[in-house]
């Protein structure tokens, strides 16, 4: 049953994605229409704007979310492909645990990069 | 019955070979054959032993469909030989190869104890909690038509093996139980007399289980029995992912009747007529 539980998630983590994707690109391809998250005058991607989202508490849990949630997704997929290679039980162990070390990795360099960010903003915000 | 004057065509016969014993690796050998309207590839295969070659070797029984012994790969199609007119599929030539997916014992005839053993595994019979319903069965197991509805369908799988020579993630990862076993696992799942799909879960939603199946569909368009394994998987893992967000419906396994009058009895049935002896 361990494997339907990666399963599930690994869907459910499919349409978080779709979800904040979506989001994503309302924010930077219809900028100019709505200016949805873009307080300053310009486009959505100007440092400006840029740096009012990553000061912004919600917008760096969703990137951490959004990180966390495509790495799971994407190396999942990936094991699953790999495992589909008829590969000895040895190997198939090896490859996981490869791909959990590279995934927190990923994760932990990630959210380092996003709560950096976040200070960063916040403290040209205050100066 | 007035004799039929068939026209006879002369079709040329590409049959891959192989003696584990003798040969290192399959080849192709040609055989021509006499062919008359309604000739079945069984049949073909008949004459070139009978006539042309005493040492093909394949492997057959009821010739009628039922016993999915014949299961062959025919110009690229897996199906059964028997179930198979020679001039539906074949222009001049006709290729025959043992059914792929499977180790070949010799010629024509796959080992399918890889199936079989997949097959067992996922425990292809009715489970109760109590041993005793089955062993020493005291009542009849009540089920309404529709219920046997649910999983009709399934029952017509003759495990011949066209679906696991078809499916192409068996094609790759020799582990996975493949659509027969798994078909076989929903059949038994969706039976109000059943009780044993928690252990069952355990083999269909395993690394090499349902969630394998990338839903090619070519199972399903194989089947020589109209069986349609593709949605057995889709309903499968459903309940699979159901059954672990405890989000499926729990039954109690069907009651049993302890004797004739325990049944509803249906509503306007006319009464027997009057003995005439």
């Amino acid at each position: 049953m361990r494997e339907t539980k990666y399963w599930t998630w690994h869907m459910a983590a499919g349409v978080v994605i779709l979800l904040l994707l979506g989001l994503h690109m309302l924010i930077m391809h219809t900028g100019g229409i709505t200016d949805w998250f873009s307080p300053s005058p310009g486009e959505s991607v100007s440092k400006e704007n840029s740096l009012w989202r990553d000061g912004q508490l919600f917008f760096t849990v969703t990137y951490i979310l959004l990180l966390g949630i495509a790495l799971f997704h994407g190396l999942y997929g990936l094991r699953t492909i790999l495992f589909e290679l008829t590969l000895r039980p040895a190997v198939e162990k090896a490859v996981s645990v490869f791909l959990l070390i590279v995934g927190l990795g990923l994760f932990v360099l990630g959210t380092w990069a996003a709560v950096a960010v976040h200070a960063i903003a916040l403290g040209g915000a205050r100066s | 019955m007035p004799e039929t004057n068939k026209q006879e065509r002369q079709i040329r016969f590409h049959l891959t070979r192989y003696n584990p014993e003798t040969d290192r690796a399959p080849y192709i050998k040609r055989y021509q054959v006499p062919v008359t309207e309604g000739m079945t590839v069984l049949e073909g295969l008949h004459y070139i032993k009978e006539h042309l070659d005493p040492s093909l070797t394949w492997r057959y029984s009821c010739r009628m469909g039922v016993c999915g012994s014949c299961g062959m790969l025919l110009n690229g199609h897996p199906t059964l030989a028997c179930n198979t007119q020679i001039l539906h599929i074949a222009g001049n030539d006709l290729t025959v190869g043992p059914l792929p997916n499977f180790k070949v014992i010799r010629d024509l005839v796959p080992d399918l104890i890889t199936m079989v053993d997949k097959h067992r595994a996922i425990k292809p019979y009715i489970v109760r909690q109590n041993d005793a319903d089955i062993d020493n069965p005291d009542g009849e197991f009540f089920q309404l038509p529709e219920e046997l509805e649910a999983y009709l369908q399934y029952t017509y799988c003759i495990k011949c093996g066209c679906c696991m020579a078809a499916c192409p993630t068996l094609a790759t990862d020799v582990h996975y139980m493949g659509p027969m076993p798994l078909t076989q696992a929903q059949r038994y799942n969706v039976d109000t007399r059943d009780d044993g799909r928690a252990a069952r879960n355990q083999e269909t939603g395993s690394g090499h289980g349902a969630f394998r199946c990338h839903y090619a569909g070519e199972c399903s368009r194989v089947c020589p029995k109209g069986v349609d394994p593709a949605k057995a998987l889709q309903h499968l893992k459903r309940r699979l992912v159901l059954d672990y967000l405890r989000l499926a419906r729990r039954k109690k396994p069907c009651a049993k009747m302890h004797g004739p009058g325990e049944g509803k009895p249906l509503p306007n049935i006319p009464a027997a007529p009057a003995k005439t002896v």
